[in-house]
């Protein structure tokens, strides 16, 4: 083991700290039963042998095989399940409507909760009100508030149904898919503005007073710093969040979408994972279905490995 | 701060004051809704004077969506996910912390890979492990040959199965087979001095007995902040249990909600609707209000 000399308590700064950090890093005092320690960590890893790697690699078998109609175990296909699924412009339309959902839900929750984090934590009149606020909507079942906004959204009652009567017709979701569209954006934003702001917040808070009190002696207004100081700051945050509020747009949704809009109308909020629950359990297209989640996989899997390398810089920040 | 500016603050509390009013608008709205009745409900715009109906509109919601039955499986369901992730992710993250076994760095990526793929990305294969959860073990056999030797030797067939379909374990386990936990105790293990173990070993403990009697109660805030993150995050889980259950006597309250949505042909009786969706989403909310100090700090611990 070539361990730094200075043993693992040294800090570890620079890019490769990530990396190092979570493979290097070890107690010095350790047990040496390889059997206990293999028992603790059995239950574990049963669990994620059943749950996890057995069905990720059936997804990978049945996107690479056909299974026969009248029986008789599954026929090896190459790619074709792929080439029909890319030929397919109903599931291009799937996709790029997740890319829609996704980035608009992302850009308005994380806005949003960027503008609130910062004025919350001028530690204003009632910032302790605010604080606690803004975290409930995140505490609410995806489905939940999909009915609760589909209530407040409803063409014929609720809320904006006002819009209606001044203009009858403007609005209604039920039958026009942008309006669909537009609603389950509306319903998953207002979720993850809560999300959001927890990490803005905490990531606010954490920046040393002093660096802020030295930039307003220097002349330095409060949006001054805020556009100088703290949005520089946030950077790893604001980084850390776009993954995971692109990736919470892809699963996190399917809740909203089945009881707002079950896809509709006419496809229009028929996003990926809504497709692949459809191909694969109302169709009965496993193979179909498998090949969808391999993309999928293999979109999240892209992101995440995104993520990781930007974490690594973050910890230049600290 | 150091300087006055009474124009910027007052615009920033108009901003709060905007958002305030949009956070807290849905759940004012639910909660007028279940007041009224039928035709009350229906007058656009929504009277926001609350109305007299909230016991009828409740008790019809809680006869309409079996919640008796559907809140009991939820408390059941999300508190034994949120329990097993606190005990087997503190156990796992043990094994990787306080031992050097060969496999060690393996077990290590092989728990970590589980964050990128969540559930619902491979919601179908999953689906049909449930349908027999020794069907792993039972194909393992096939191929290398165990069952055929087996047969001939003794005469008896290898079958292992174990259907999850319509159980709790079924809906339970395939939730609580992921990193998350593991990676917050991980850290926190990390943080603990060297000199504690050193002190343990020296005084003859065991590992069993360094865990139970000095791991576990220095890690109380972290297992009170991962129960509380995992039961909101279990009680709202939806694909995985729509799916699961198709047997009305396992079904949990958030699937149940499909059935308060008014039909399209029926009677609009959003009153009700509204009164089930406030009994389905108060239980997490509830916990987050009690428990905000040690839900954010859970959150914020477990994702980084």
């Amino acid at each position: 083991m070539n361990r730094p000399p200075d043993g693992p308590a040294r800090r570890l700064t620079g890019p490769e700290a990530h990396e190092r950090r979570i493979t290097e890093l070890e107690k010095r005092v350790t047990f040496s039963s390889t059997t206990i320690g293999l028992l603790f960590a059995l239950p574990m890893l049963a669990l994620i042998f059943v749950f996890f790697y057995w069905p990720s690699g059936q997804a990978l078998f049945w996107a690479f095989t056909l299974e026969q109609p009248w029986g008789g175990g599954n026929r090896f296909v190459g790619f074709r399940n792929f080439i029909q699924l890319l030929e397919d412009p109903v599931y291009w339309g799937s996709i790029a409507r997740s890319l829609v959902f996704g980035l608009s839900s992302t850009v308005l929750a994380m806005g949003v909760a960027l503008l609130l984090a910062l004025f919350t934590d001028r530690e204003l009149r009632g910032s302790r009100l605010y604080r606690t606020v803004f975290v409930w909507p995140y505490a609410i079942a995806a489905p939940a508030l999909g009915l609760a906004f589909r209530f407040i959204l409803a063409p014929e009652a609720g809320l904006l149904s006002l819009i209606n009567h001044a203009w009858p017709g403007l609005w209604n979701p039920a039958l026009d898919g942008k309006d669909a569209m537009i609603a389950v954006i509306v319903a998953f934003s207002w979720k993850y503005v809560g999300y959001n702001f927890i990490f803005f917040l905490s990531a606010l808070q954490g920046i040393p007073r002093a660096q802020i009190e030295a930039a307003a002696m220097d002349g330095a207004g409060p949006l001054r710093r805020m556009r100088d100081i703290q949005l520089p700051l946030l950077t790893p945050t604001l980084f850390f969040l776009l993954v995971i509020n692109i990736t919470e747009s892809f699963q996190d949704s399917f809740g909203i979408v089945d009881i707002m809009t079950q896809g509709g109308p006419a496809r229009a909020t028929e996003l990926m994972v809504y497709k692949i629950y459809f191909d694969g359990f109302k169709g009965l297209d496993y193979s179909g279905a498998a090949a969808q989640s391999i993309i999928l996989m293999l979109l999240v899997i892209m992101l995440t490995v995104l993520q990781f390398r930007f974490i690594e810089r973050r910890v230049h920040y600290k | 701060m150091v300087e006055r500016t009474p124009i910027f603050n007052a615009l920033c509390q108009i901003v709060l004051l905007l958002g305030l009013a949009m956070a807290l608008l849905p759940f004012a709205i639910v909660i007028i809704a279940a007041t009224h009745d039928l035709r009350t409900v229906n007058i656009v715009p929504l009277p926001l004077t609350p109305g007299s109906h909230f016991l009828d509109n409740i008790a019809e919601a809680w006869v309409r969506a079996d919640l008796g039955r559907k809140l009991f499986n939820s408390v059941v369901f999300a508190g034994c996910v949120a329990a097993g992730k606190v005990i087997l992710s503190a156990m796992a993250a043990f094994a990787i912390v306080y031992f050097r076994f060969p496999g060690r760095a393996a077990i290590f990526w092989a728990i970590f890979i589980t964050l990128m793929l969540p559930l619902e990305v491979r919601i179908v294969p999953t689906y049909s492990v449930a349908a027999n959860a020794l069907q792993p073990f039972q194909a393992i056999f096939d191929v290398v040959g165990l069952t055929g030797l087996v047969e001939r030797l003794t005469g008896y067939r290898i079958a292992l199965e174990w259907p999850l379909l319509n159980s709790y374990p079924g809906l339970i386990l395939p939730l609580v087979a992921t990193a998350t936990g593991t990676f917050l105790y991980r850290q926190f293990y990390l943080t603990i001095p060297e000199e504690l173990a050193e002190a343990a070993k020296m005084d003859g403990s065991g590992p069993l007995r360094f865990f139970l009697d000095m791991l576990l109660p220095l890690s109380r805030p972290n297992m009170i902040a991962l129960f509380t993150i995992m039961f909101v995050w279990a009680w709202n889980q939806y694909l995985w249990p729509l799916l699961v259950t198709t047997d009305p006597n396992f079904g949990i309250a958030v699937t149940e909600l499909k059935t308060l949505i008014p039909s399209e042909f029926g009677l609009p009786d959003w009153n009700v609707a509204m009164a089930g969706t406030l009994l389905i989403m108060l239980p997490p909310l509830v916990l987050v209000i009690l428990m905000q100090r040690w839900f954010v700090r859970g959150l914020i611990a477990s994702e980084k």
